[in-house]
Formats: C-alpha cells, structure tokens, sequence
C-alpha cells in the first residue's frame, strides 16, 4: 500500500505541500514512547504517533522510518514540520484516534511488525 | 582512494548541550550521515545512531550535557559518550527495561521510561559504562562492522 492509500483510509491530508505520496508500506508500528519505536520498528515502518514534537522526526529518521501518521488531529509545530521537510520524511495528518487509525490501516492489509530483535 | 587502517582511527565529537531538547539528535543523524558517507551499510548506520541517540538523550536529561564521540577503527565503530553530571547510582537497576528516574516533563517528549540504557545494549556488541557519583558518566558502545562490509572509504575532504 502507497502513503496516498493509507491518506484516504484515515481521511487525513499531508502535513505540508510536496509530500511524497508514492511511499510504499507493508508494515506500521503505532507508540506514544518514542524508546520503544527505537527498541522494535523495522526499517521501512509506517510510524503511527500521537505526539508531535521534534523528537518524533529525530527518531523517525534513525530507525529509517519511510513515512509518519500524526493521530487525534494534533498539528505538529513549526521545528517538526520543518525537520520532517528537511530530512525527507513524508507526514501526514488524520483526525482519528490512534486506535481507530490502526484498526483501519489493519484492516486495509497493513502488517504489524513481527517481534524480532535487532 | 584512501583506505581506513587500524593506525588511522576515525574520530569526530559533538558537544551536547544540557536540557536542549530541540537540539537533541542531532549527532546522531549527524554521524548517520557521517557513516553513510563512508559506505558502512544502512543497518550498522541504523544501530549506531540508535545507541548516539540513546546516549545523547541520556546526556542531555540526566547528564548536564556532555560530549558524544564517533570512533572508527579496524573492525569496529565506538560510540563514546562522556558528562560530568551526577553518575547513576545503581547501573544494574539503570540497565533494567521500565527503570527511570526521568522527569514528567521528558516523558511528555516519548522518552524518559527506562528504555535508554537497554535500548544502547541491544544494539550494541560490546557494552561499558564507567560512573562516579557526583563526578560523571562515561559510556563505551562498541558495534562490530559487518564482515562483508566493503571498503571503508576515507572522509571526503571537501565534506
């Protein structure tokens, strides 16, 4: 499935212009601990978060995370925004709550990731 | 094409400034960048910065900020992290997965739950954390370089 697949299924809209929609995921990994993000996403991971500070792209960055999903419509500010444009990592927006958004990416054939360590 | 030998480490250092959470990760995408340019392969990229970032994090909270070092030599990359802040009192109970003494405040930016020094460990080879209370901490990362890594290409001059 392609970024711009998971935008309709979550009805969400990109975080800034010229974001990248042809993204391809198998897999995502949703987390509000950015520590656990580190300690098991796969390269190639949708991450799916609720917090949106600049942290969140720093992290997304150092596990090679394609593309990020900000839930409960939260507006990240203007350091993430401009990090996440700056290193390249497509974001987009979606007003569901993290459960709903995953129950929905589920159920679209997205794969959780398999607990493999390192 | 200059080749890396084990006569000729290569080191680079990154103050990190205390309490600068919008700063903090920056060395670690830092010496990502610096590792991909030296065509080490994405997953020992990955797992360095990973443990930079642990370390950094850990500096920046707890430390009073520090310097994080960058060494790579023979057959290996270190990752070197030294403060001057409070030292861990119980290193064993510090390496325990869920053990914090973080603040709120830290958890608020999704870090901060007792995940750094055993997310530094399972990314590591090698693992060595040197502490004295009231005097520092000093953390030792050792990641192997793959054995079929190709060349190790020197620094480019103009980066």
């Amino acid at each position: 499935m392609i970024l711009g697949d998971v935008m309709k299924v979550l009805e969400a809209e990109p975080l800034s212009r010229g974001v990248d929609l042809n993204v391809d995921l198998q897999t995502a990994f949703a987390a509000d601990l950015m520590s656990d993000v580190l300690a098991l996403a796969r390269p190639g991971t949708l991450m799916i978060t609720g917090l949106t500070n600049i942290q969140i792209m720093r992290t997304a960055s150092v596990v090679d995370t394609p593309a990020v999903v900000f839930v409960r419509g939260k507006r990240p500010p203007r350091e993430t925004i401009d990090l996440a444009e700056k290193l390249g990592i497509p974001s987009i927006i979606t007003s569901k709550t993290m459960f709903e958004a995953c129950g929905l990416l589920y159920q679209a054939g997205i794969k959780p990731i398999s607990r493999v360590d390192r | 094409m200059k080749l890396l030998s084990q006569q000729e480490p290569f080191v680079i250092q990154r103050e990190v400034k205390p309490l600068d959470f919008l700063a903090a990760g920056e060395t670690a995408s830092d010496f990502k960048e610096t590792l991909k340019s030296l065509g080490i392969s994405p997953d020992i990229c990955r797992k360095a910065s990973i443990v930079t970032y642990e370390a950094e994090m850990n500096a920046v909270i707890h430390g009073g900020g520090g310097v994080i070092a960058l060494e790579l030599a023979g057959d290996r990359i270190t990752i070197v992290a030294r403060d001057e802040g409070p030292g861990i009192e119980n290193v064993s109970l510090a390496m325990q997965e869920g053990y914090t003494t973080a603040p709120d405040s830290i958890r608020e930016l999704g870090f901060g739950a007792g995940m750094g020094l055993p997310n530094i460990k399972k990314y590591s080879d090698d693992l060595e954390i040197e502490t004295e209370l009231g005097k520092g901490t000093i953390l030792r990362a050792v990641i192997l370089l793959d054995n079929s890594r190709e060349e190790v290409k020197s620094p480019c001059p103009t980066a």
